[in-house]
């Protein structure tokens, strides 16, 4: 349960950086260690180097610009989710935050870190995924952005490749009059998600979704945005029968086998449940902010 | 002799690298070389003798290793030294006062009777008195105090009389 031998470089800049992980196909970058610690102490990781991006100035802070909230790498979970900018800009942002860990490890735990961990079941991918943004990655050949949709893969698998930093995570703001809802199972606050779904929905003068978006994790082997669920209910009132179907259509898109924590039949009873809540709840804010 | 199966299996210790780290715990400045693998958690026990923090899993489930880095709380078993340098740590150990006296927090466990071998106690304190000192509002109803101490466990007492402590803490601290 301690970590095995690695070396440790602390760069201050952001070229040092990509120097040093490009310098070994072993090595692997330490943002704020809430995951990779633990896989250290598990030797369920075994590198030979580790780049601590800590000290990276660059790599620092939360700007907003041009409809997008630019989340630099070393900006932890805590910070973003207390940030008064941010909920101004997308409530949903910290509605989510809430649910990831416990405050002492989102006090370490960076955003773009979980990101990059890319857990199946983890909250800020699915916030990456429902509000459709991006991570820009730069390594030895440059920089390029990576839209949500490509980025996740496959549990703990991204499309960054292994010589690149993600420097920074795009989410964009909350679209003009939408309505936001957030909510997950778990059995404890602050474990991952048993199923978590995530909802915008904006209304027209009549009532009717006019805009909707609905994404899901701990469902499947990465967040999943919910398009069957989205079409069934574009353009109705979101009644009864149609949030009903959609919640129908939401689970039969559950992916994840049984495991110590659920049935894939219990998941799709969550996931149908909460689709039919967050759907009501986002719905009923869009209602407020028209 | 060191067979040649050992050597393979085990590290010499000149295989092991160090950094020079340079950090302030409870006041006072530390300057030690240590390996870079070291644990926070380990350096304040082995290396600086602070044994009022516990180590229960050293996997960030059970939270009762934690301390204040940079006044914020956080895992001493998930942070590296070498992630540690230049900050300033705060453990157990600086929460009484000199003469003895307990922290308000202290005295609210003892009063509200919320611990019984104490293995987990200094980790809910770190991380109460880390929440309280954070400008947020504090929610004090059972389910908010619940959701305050999600991250630490503890196997003895059950939980009611350390949600007790921590909302008579609350007052003692004038934060209600
Ligand atoms: C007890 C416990 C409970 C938790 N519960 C939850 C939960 O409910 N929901 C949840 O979402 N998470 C949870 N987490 C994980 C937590 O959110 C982590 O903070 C997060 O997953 C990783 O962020 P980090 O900065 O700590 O990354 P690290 O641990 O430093 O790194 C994680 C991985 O990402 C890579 N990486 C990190 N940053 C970069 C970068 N900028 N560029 C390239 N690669 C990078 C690392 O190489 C490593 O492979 C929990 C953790 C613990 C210990
Ligand atoms: S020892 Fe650090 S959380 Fe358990
Ligand atoms: S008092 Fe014994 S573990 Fe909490």
């Amino acid at each position: 349960m301690k970590p095995p031998l690695f070396r440790y470089q602390a760069p201050k800049t952001l070229k040092e950086a990509v120097i040093a992980l490009a310098s070994d196909p072993d090595a692997m970058v330490l943002a704020g260690g809430q995951s990779l610690l633990p896989a250290l102490n598990f030797r369920l990781a075994s590198p030979s180097l580790l780049v601590d991006i800590q000290h990276i100035d660059e790599l620092k802070g939360i700007s907003i610009a041009h409809g997008q909230i630019i989340v630099k790498a070393m900006t932890r979970h805590r910070e973003l989710e207390l940030d008064e900018r941010v909920r101004q800009a997308n409530p949903l942002i910290a509605e989510t935050m809430a649910h990831v860990a416990h405050i002492p490890i989102r006090n370490r735990g960076t955003v773009v870190g979980s990101l990059c961990h890319a857990d199946g079941a983890a909250e800020v991918p699915l916030v990456l995924i429902l509000l459709g943004g991006s991570v820009v990655v730069e390594g030895p050949s440059g920089r390029r952005e990576i839209e949500a949709d490509k980025f996740f893969r496959f549990h703990l698998s991204t499309a960054r490749r292994r010589d690149e930093i993600a420097v920074e995570a795009r989410f964009p703001v909350l679209p003009a009059g939408s309505g936001w809802a957030f909510d997950e199972l778990t059995r404890r606050h602050g474990d991952y998600a048993i199923a978590g779904v995530g909802a915008v929905v904006r209304l027209d003068a009549g009532g009717h979704a006019n805009d909707i978006r609905l994404a899901a994790c701990g469902v499947a082997s990465r967040p999943i945005r919910l398009l069957e669920a989205e079409k069934l209910l574009s353009g109705t009132a979101l009644g009864e029968a149609e949030l009903k179907a959609a919640g129908k259509a939401a689970a039969d898109l559950v992916s994840a086998p049984d495991d110590m924590h659920a049935t894939n039949a219990y998941r799709r009873r969550v996931v149908a449940a909460l689709v039919r809540r967050m759907v009501a709840k986002a719905a009923a804010r869009a209602r407020t902010r028209q | 002799m060191t067979s040649r199966r050992l050597k393979r299996r085990f590290a010499e210790t000149a295989e092991d690298p160090t950094l020079q780290v340079s950090l302030t715990v409870n006041g006072e400045l530390i300057e030690r070389t240590a390996s870079v693998r070291m644990l926070l958690s380990d350096f304040l026990r082995h290396e600086l003798g602070l044994t009022g923090t516990h180590v229960g899993c050293e996997h960030g489930i059970c939270g009762c290793c934690t301390v204040l880095i940079d006044g914020k709380a956080a895992r001493s078993c998930l942070t590296l030294v070498a992630q540690a340098d230049g900050t300033e740590v705060t453990t157990i150990e600086a929460l009484a006062a000199e003469d003895g006296k307990l922290h308000p927090i202290q005295q609210a466990f003892k009063e509200s009777h919320a611990l019984q071998c104490g293995y987990c106690t200094p980790g809910m304190i770190m991380n109460i008195f880390g929440r309280f000192n954070e400008p947020e509002p504090l929610d004090l109803s059972d389910q908010g105090i619940r959701t305050m101490l999600s991250g630490n466990l503890c196997r003895c007492t059950g939980y009611v009389n350390i949600v007790a402590a921590v909302r008579r803490a609350a007052q003692l601290l004038g934060r209600v």
